[in-house]
């Protein structure tokens, strides 16, 4: 009965086939470890942030006059709003710390490296998305720092020359952040960045399920295969890898849940305190700080203090910030080294990712305080070691001497 | 035991969390430390202190400050006030139990006479924190340079006057001898006669016996209840939430035990 139905069904519709060839024999290196994890929580954080995000819609008043309020009334009136709220802002969070470590992952071990190009750029538009989503989500409940946030993300498209002025207000569709705004930031959260988001994560693992997986060893492991061709140094994905999976989303979900439960502002980096009072144009917070995970960025928008030919330095500050998200994509074409896996590469290539994740974390911290000179200077010194990383990589890449990689992988 | 450590490092930028706000030019009682926030109290379970807290916000700050985003049956409901003797007592005017709890002052007129209107408070507590706004209650004192005849320690200049003059009696801000403390953290002392040295420190604040309704220690409990209750009224669901979340993490940790085992039993055929 069952065989029948199957076979009727796979006739019609590739339901066999697919399973197979994403679950059942899709052949995943054994010798993948802990932060091959990052990319199936994303897909986990992912179905969190569609639901919460669902149920958030079904109470939310996407108005300048109602958002902050209803907002309120999730938290107080609706039966366990509260839950989904601290869901959804949790997830956020959880989503950008998963992103940052799923993308080192692929920089420490070459996962960008020929034959995944392509696997890397598309990737690097799902964190361009997802910074997008953040931002566009963080003006919704207009509280003050929403508001004061949209208010100097939005102004550096001002600082363009020439069209800026014009290209600001078009933006914003007013003379300054209203209403209006919100409700196009509220049209681009819940229906086209989403969209996007979710197309471009299924391009994403289809371009993998195409090359296959990476692994820390970066060896090709399609290279020997057994009689059946099969990969030999590879398992099937389910229920291999499914069930280990399960148990780390486990783990996970259990320090999700500690904090959506028990630190639910995350002391002030989860929801921040200053948006605990409605947006006003009138009153301009104290400092005004965007959330950490867009941090590095904004220490790299202050590090430019600045006019240079011509250019004010609020521009060129925003260009810096911009090539400092950009540049990712141009990892492969960067990367000259015969090797993948960090574990080979030579001692310079070492050198500079550890340099590359000292720069990212002390601008991190540097965009979440008040600027003093000092700071300043070691925000634009930092820039440039994060920006060395990438520019001197064609030579310490090609250059270098690098340890012999073995021909399959290497279980320790 | 890799995958929790990796967990650890994950949220490890949790570990970080922000400062309070500083209060200002407030003293501590010692006069050593200007600007720190004396501890307020916090317990979501003490409900006599949060009853009383509803009872002071009721009658001393409804009038101008509003709870807007919150209901008086909530309000009754989470802190165990009968209903009927909540509507008795600490509803003014024509307001329903299920109302939101609005002040009867209009933020136009209120606008006129203090040059602001008084802040809804529903989230003060969040936003300010609450030992922020424990210290901020207790630190008006008399300044005759004010239009309003009172000035505040956390908050200079404050539009607001001090309605709690009633409880607390008046406070004036004085000026006192203090010890002067040495490098090695004594208090410093005449090299030649061994007296004590001391100075002239100014900013300490000091009630007028008898001019309030209220001891000291009275006034300063009500004012902690009342923190209290504002602190409630920033996180109602606090209790609620963290009940449900012992039990969510209960299931989770059976969930991962069982789903490890599971693992466990796979890993086998992998040689």
């Amino acid at each position: 009965m069952m065989t029948k139905l199957m076979s009727w069904l796979d006739e019609r519709l590739p339901i066999t086939a697919t399973i197979e060839r994403h679950l059942t024999k899709y052949p995943a290196p054994i010798n993948m470890n802990i932060w091959y994890l990052a990319g199936v929580l994303l897909v986990v954080v992912l179905v969190i942030q569609i639901i919460s995000g669902i149920w958030l819609l079904m109470s939310y008043e996407p108005t300048a006059e109602g958002a902050f309020a209803s907002i309120q009334y999730i938290m107080r009136d609706v039966e366990y709003g509260y839950i989904i709220r601290y869901m959804h802002t949790t997830g956020a969070s959880a989503f950008f710390a998963l992103i940052y470590l799923h993308m080192f992952r692929g920089m420490m071990y070459g996962s960008y490296q020929k034959p995944r190009e392509l696997l890397w750029v598309v990737g690097w538009f799902t964190y361009l998305l997802l910074c997008m989503l953040g931002f566009t989500g963080y003006v919704l409940p207009w509280g003050q720092m929403s508001f004061w946030a949209a208010q100097v993300i939005m102004s550096l498209f001002g600082s363009i020359p020439f069209i800026g002025e014009g290209l600001l207000t078009w933006i914003r569709g007013d003379y300054l952040i209203s209403g209006i705004t919100l409700n196009r930031l509220f049209a681009l959260h819940v229906v086209l960045l989403p969209l996007a988001l979710i197309a471009v994560i299924f391009v994403h693992i289809l371009a993998l399920h195409e090359v296959g997986s990476n692994n820390p060893d970066g060896v090709d492991v399609k290279k020997y295969k057994d009689e059946d061709g099969v990969p030999l140094d590879t398992k099937p994905f389910f229920p291999y890898d499914v069930m280990h999976d399960l148990y780390a989303i486990g783990v996970f979900l259990i320090f999700f849940c500690t904090i959506m439960f028990f630190y639910p502002d995350g002391g002030g980096y989860v929801i921040e305190y200053v948006n605990y009072e409605p947006a006003d144009n009138l009153k301009t917070p104290e400092h005004i700080v965007p959330s950490w995970y867009y941090t590095p960025f904004y220490a790299m928008l202050r590090a430019i203090t600045f006019p240079l030919f011509g250019l004010s330095a609020k521009f060129l500050g925003f260009v810096v910030m911009a090539a400092g998200i950009a540049i990712f994509v141009a990892l492969p074409w960067l990367d000259r080294s015969p090797v993948k896996s960090i574990r080979y590469k030579g001692v310079f290539s070492k050198f500079f990712l550890v340099l590359f994740v000292i720069s990212f974390l002390v601008l991190g911290y540097l965009g979440s305080v008040t600027p003093t000179p000092l700071r300043t200077l070691a925000a634009q010194f930092f820039t440039l070691t994060y920006f060395a990383y990438f520019f001197l990589m064609p030579i310490y890449t090609r250059y270098e001497k690098c340890k012999p990689v073995p021909e399959r992988v290497e279980l320790s | 035991m890799k995958i929790v450590l990796f967990f650890l490092l994950f949220f490890s930028v949790y570990a970080y969390s922000a400062s309070g706000a500083p209060c200002g030019k407030y003293l501590s009682s010692d006069g050593s430390i200007e600007g720190e926030c004396a501890k307020s109290y916090v317990n979501a379970e003490d409900l006599p202190s949060l009853q009383k807290g509803a009872q002071v916000y009721m009658n001393y700050c409804l009038g101008c400050h509003s709870l807007k985003y919150s209901r008086f049956k909530r309000v009754a409901e989470d802190l165990e006030i009968p209903l009927e003797m909540f509507e008795e007592n600490l509803i003014f005017g024509d307001q329903k139990l299920g109302d939101l709890i609005y002040s009867s002052m209009q933020p136009k007129e209120s606008k006129e006479w203090f040059g602001n209107s008084p802040p809804d408070l529903t989230l003060e507590a969040g936003l300010r924190g609450p030992d922020w706004i424990y210290t901020y209650l207790k630190s008006f004192y008399v300044d005759n340079s004010r239009p309003l005849g009172v000035n505040n320690k956390v908050y200079e200049n404050v539009g607001m006057p001090n309605v709690l003059l009633e409880m607390q009696g008046i406070q004036e801000s004085v000026c006192k001898q203090v010890p002067v403390i040495s490098e090695n953290g004594g208090i410093k002392q005449d090299p030649l006669t061994g007296e004590f040295i001391s100075q002239e420190k100014c900013g300490f604040l000091e009630v007028q016996p008898g001019t309030g309704t209220l001891t000291p220690e009275q006034f300063d409990q009500s004012i902690k209840d009342l923190t209290n209750f504002l602190s409630y009224m920033t996180d109602p669901m606090k209790k609620e939430r963290e009940t449900i979340g012992v039990y969510v993490i209960l299931y989770l940790i059976v969930f991962t035990v069982l789903s490890y085992l599971l693992y466990r039993e796979f890993k086998k055929d992998l040689h």
